[in-house]
């Protein structure tokens, strides 16, 4: 595709993109949204910049190769899983160090094992979509293809 | 509501079970998109259908209102929907794969594994 | 030309043998205690749930099983090393047969009913691999595999058998069943003990499973000597000794094991003398001592028991030393086929003196242990609970039977004018003829000595008779019937020893007109395979759309049944829908259609977004935003991915109508309706869902509840759900990658 409209759109949209895949990501615990959601945004934002830019491009966009990028996302999820087994004994149990609990309400930051275990859904989501579409667009055309019933 | 995703459900899996019938690798895969969807819907009727409020603790509450919508289904049906997704791009690489390799996306005319025996 | 230096194994080959004399010795310092009634036990839960754990307990039983597993395996395992010492293929001979020496104390060893089981199967396992150790021969696979049949099956039927037991004494220990006093007045009794009597008789080869035990001699001779004499064909003797106290004492037990034994003893003494491969001869001698060992357990006195205890002892000094005696005729003259061999006696006077004097002990010679073993018999026989006359005529002609073979094997090979292929016939190196040695001088000093080993036979037998009372052990019991009839037996066994020749003319003629066991395997295997290609070739036709209709028929009858089988409530039919409603209806079935007919790519595409996204609105009116956010990107996406996959693909075409598919689609999808509506029909408990709604907040620090769900409660669920969409990622990858390759 080689379009100038598209081109500069894309070029505007990506750090809202982003930005609004990032948001998602972090307010899912408490509202709409969540790693799953993020990170089909962000694979939609660099499906977006395949189409405008080409597939050389988009990988260039990405730096890590997609698959690590999944394999990252897969290993934080299992480490935010070590940490909850390591600090309550527990695999995947939640550890909330900037977060507490004082009457009832919880009060400071809210990043812990969960955010990172949510994060690491959003990685292996936008990681293996990239991976395929990249990998699709790239696939020859069958030479024999020819319409059949 | 629920009677007419019901009905709704029944409709996408005859349409997508007549798809995935038809002996054509491509329109296999139109088939399965549309059982993957009504499966989620039936799922998510099985939850009950409500039109009350989402499910979300309030600012400043400690739980929901009463009679917010049930959870657990939506939490199934939002990873369903992922794994749905996942399986269905397998799927798509798996019949660019075979109509590479065999040359037609034909179902009835892939017999590698199975060779057409000489008998009688 | 490569220059090929022989094999030398190194002294590793002696470890096996080393370990197993050493675990001799230390199941030898339980002897006392053992003989005195006191037991040992070790025990690890395994399914504590079910009862069921890892339990071994060691009593005199047990005790004299393992000596004879441990004891026969060290001189078994040095012969092997030397047998083998330059064949490349001893490293794997002597694992296989040290991971059976385990399995078999396993099995002895045992006092749970599972762990049993399961130690019978790795001696199953283990001995198919021996049977097949020359893998490379047809012939050798063909007899495993019977052997592996035969033994497995009789397998399953003991799990079964064990597994009725345990539920009825509510129990799987076998210490504490056998004082369950309730086995013989179940109902399930019959079952029971034809359950596991099939285990004892297809591992005991009795007949008529005995076909399995002469085809299993093609392992190699050591293999032989070690399994089909002294362990694995005990086990299923072992195991009717350990069942005694629970399922005996009952006319029928009796009756089943003394027909059984009686009748494999004399077939087996007759096809003994037919065979010409010295072998196979003892395999079949084998098969009427494992006979003589059903008979006297069926007897039930504790003169039969006591005689039959002492048999095995017997036994395994003599076949084992018999065994390996053949084993050295053919390493030393070349060959075991005994019209080929003769006038030995100079050239090899170490094999011929452990033959001659194993086979005395066969033939049951004072003052050989064999005789002290038949006299008991005897004497169990003359006080049989079921028809004596019957039970000693089977015994003595047996018995002279065999007293025949001895003399065969004695003389034969030895005497007479010179036969060997080997131009210098020889005994090979002490390291081979020690073992063999020890057992038959063994066979004789027991029978002098018979005191010490009595205490413990006498242990035994009260054990299994679950009553006190035990022979005593001695050469000479006085001028009795015993007596009598084995003087009777020596003298037929000398009639049948001349009469030999025209025996063995008579049994070769007669051979192909008696109905063979072993037929009706060959019948009944070659009827499974034939049914076997028969249900692939009708179901396997090889055709994908016929697979993807029988699937979906499948399915559809499924959800069907479930619908008839559930309860019949359907949900209220809700008459008050919303105009807006009936338009999403209306614009899914039109993309629906719009896709099952269209011919082009792109409008499929188009319609195939326009069902998702009216699925979208729905969840998005029932408050699942979550759930309507990941549809639509999820449709976003999949339209993306098709859009840029089909220009790879031909077009979809839309062909005829297809009434048969439409008919599988409509039905699979009115089953979907029905069975949705019959689950709104029925309650839904919503105590998971309240629990979440209320923990959310104050446990898991979230708000939002599906969230919370998804990364928190159920996150563990969420690593698998992502590890698969990784996985499909790989897979997906590699599907593609061939097609890069090719690209021009």
């Amino acid at each position: 595709m080689n379009s100038i409209i598209l081109r500069t759109g894309t070029r505007a949209l990506i750090p809202v993109f982003l930005f609004v895949a990032l948001m998602t990501l972090w307010r899912g615990h408490n509202d709409p949204g969540g790693g799953f959601i993020g990170g089909l945004l962000a694979a939609i934002c660099v499906a977006l910049i395949e189409k405008a830019f080409g597939v050389a491009q988009a990988r260039r966009w990405l730096i890590l190769p997609p698959m690590m990028i999944a394999g990252i996302g897969l290993s934080c999820a299992i480490l935010s899983g070590l940490w909850g087994a390591l600090a309550n004994g527990w695999f995947l149990s939640s550890v909330w160090p900037l977060y507490a609990n004082v009457d009832g309400k919880w009060e400071g930051l809210a990043a812990g094992s969960i955010l990172l275990f949510d994060s690491g859904v959003f990685l292996v989501v936008v990681g293996v979509v990239s991976a395929i579409l990249f990998a699709l667009e790239e696939a020859g055309v069958p030479e024999s293809r020819k319409d059949e019933p | 509501m629920e009677t007419i995703v019901a009905v709704l459900a029944g409709l996408l899996v005859a349409g997508g079970a007549y798809l995935m019938l038809s002996g054509n690798l491509v329109r296999y895969i139109l088939g399965l998109t549309i059982l993957s969807n009504a499966a989620n819907l039936v799922i998510f009727a099985a939850g009950r259908m409500a039109k009350a409020a989402p499910a979300l603790t309030a600012y400043g509450a400690d739980a929901p209102a009463a009679g917010v919508a049930n959870p657990v289904p939506q939490a199934l049906i939002l990873t369903a929907i992922v794994i749905g997704f996942g399986l269905f791009c397998f799927a798509l690489t798996l019949a660019y794969r075979a109509f590479y390799a065999m040359g037609t996306a034909r179902m009835d005319a892939m017999r590698i594994a199975e060779p057409r025996e000489d008998r009688g | 030309m490569q220059q090929t230096v022989p094999y030398e194994a190194g002294p590793w080959r002696f470890l096996p043998s080393a370990v197993m004399a050493a675990a001799f010795a230390w199941f030898a310092t339980f002897l006392p205690s053992a003989s005195a009634g006191q037991t040992a036990e070790l025990v690890f839960p395994w399914v504590p749930t079910l009862g069921i754990d890892i339990a071994f307990r060691l009593d005199a039983l047990s005790l004299l099983f393992s000596l004879l597993i441990t004891g026969v395996g060290a001189i078994c395992f040095l012969y092997s090393a030397e047998y083998f010492h330059n064949d490349r293929r001893l490293k794997r001979l002597l694992t296989l047969m040290v991971l059976f020496a385990m399995s078999m104390l396993g099995v002895v060893l045992a006092d749970d009913a599972v762990t049993l089981f399961v130690a019978w199967e790795c001696t199953t396992i283990t001995s198919f691999l021996l049977v097949g150790f020359d893998h490379h021969k047809a012939d050798a696979r063909y007899k495993a595999q019977q052997a592996l049949l035969v033994t497995g099956m009789g397998g399953l039927a003991l799990m079964a058998g064990l597994i009725i037991m345990g539920t009825v004494a509510g129990t799987f220990r076998l210490s504490e069943m056998a004082d369950f006093a309730g086995f013989t007045s179940d109902p399930l009794y019959p079952a029971m003990l034809i359950l596991v009597l099939i285990g004892c008789f297809t591992k005991s080869a009795q007949f008529p499973f005995h076909f399995w035990l002469p085809g299993a001699m093609a392992a190699p001779t050591p293999v032989s000597a070690y399994l089909h004499s002294a362990t694995m064909v005990k086990a299923g003797v072992y195991l009717v000794a350990r069942m005694t106290p629970m399922l005996g004492g009952t006319e029928v037990w009796s009756w089943t094991l003394s027909l059984v034994g009686a009748t494999t003893m004399v077939v087996a003494s007759f096809w003994a003398l037919r065979q010409s491969d010295l072998k196979l001869m003892l395999a079949w001698t084998t098969l009427m001592g494992l006979g003589a060992l059903m008979l006297g357990l069926g007897g039930g006195g504790y003169y039969a028991i006591g005689g039959a205890m002492t048999f095995i002892v017997v036994h395994a000094f003599y076949k084992a030393a018999l065994f390996l005696g053949v084993g050295l005729l053919d390493k030393g003259a070349g060959t075991r086929e005994v019209g080929e061999l003769g006038g030995l006696r100079g050239a090899m006077p170490m094999s011929f003196i452990i033959i001659a004097l194993a086979a005395a002990s066969m033939a049951g010679l004072p003052p050989f242990v064999g005789f002290i073993g038949k006299e008991l018999i005897y004497e169990g026989a003359l006080h049989a609970t079921t028809e004596e006359i019957f039970v000693l005529t089977m015994a003595v002609t047996a018995n002279a039977l065999m007293v025949a073979v001895a003399l065969v094997l004695a003389i034969r090979p030895f005497f007479g004018t010179f036969r060997a292929p080997h131009a210098a016939p020889a005994d090979p190196s002490i390291l081979m003829w020690g073992g063999p040695a020890l057992l038959a001088l063994g066979g004789l000093g027991l029978g002098l000595v018979p005191g010490p080993f009595g205490a413990l036979i006498g242990q035994i037998t009260e054990i299994v008779r679950a009553a006190p009372g035990a022979p005593e052990l001695k050469l000479w019991h006085g001028v009795n019937g015993a007596l009598m009839l084995s003087l009777l037996t020596f003298a037929l066994g000398g009639v049948f020893f001349w009469g030999v020749p025209q025996l063995r003319a008579a049994l070769i003629r007669e051979e192909d007109r008696v109905p063979d066991s072993a037929a009706v395997y060959d019948i009944l295997l070659n009827a499974m395979r034939d049914t076997a290609a028969w249900v692939a070739r009708t179901t396997q036709n090889g055709r994908m759309m016929s697979y993807l209709r029988v699937t979906f028929t499948t399915l559809a009858l499924m959800v069907w049944g479930a619908i008839f089988v559930g309860a019949g409530a359907v949900a209220q039919i809700d008459p008050d829908i919303p105009l807006f409603h009936w338009g999403l209806v209306i614009a899914i079935a039109a993309s629906l259609s719009t896709i099952i007919f269209t011919g082009s790519r792109l409008v499929a595409i188009t319609a195939l977004g326009g069902i998702g996204l009216a699925i979208a609105v729905i969840y998005v009116l029932y408050s699942a935003i979550d759930v309507a956010m990941t549809q639509l990107l999820t449709e976003t996406l999949i339209v993306v991915f098709v859009a840029v996959a089909f220009t790879k693909l031909p077009r979809a075409g839309t062909g005829a109508l297809r009434i048969g598919d439409a008919i599988i689609a409509a039905i699979l999808g009115l089953g979907v309706t029905f069975a949705l509506l019959a689950v709104l029909g029925s309650g839904l408990e919503q105590d998971v869902s309240a629990f979440y709604l209320e923990a959310a907040y104050p446990q898991a620090a979230g708000r939002n509840i599906v969230n919370v769900i998804l990364v928190d409660f159920r996150a563990l669920d969420t690593l698998g759900e992502v590890a698969v969409v990784l996985i499909a990622g790989i897979a997906a990858l590699a599907a593609l990658r061939a097609g890069r390759e090719v690209k021009k």
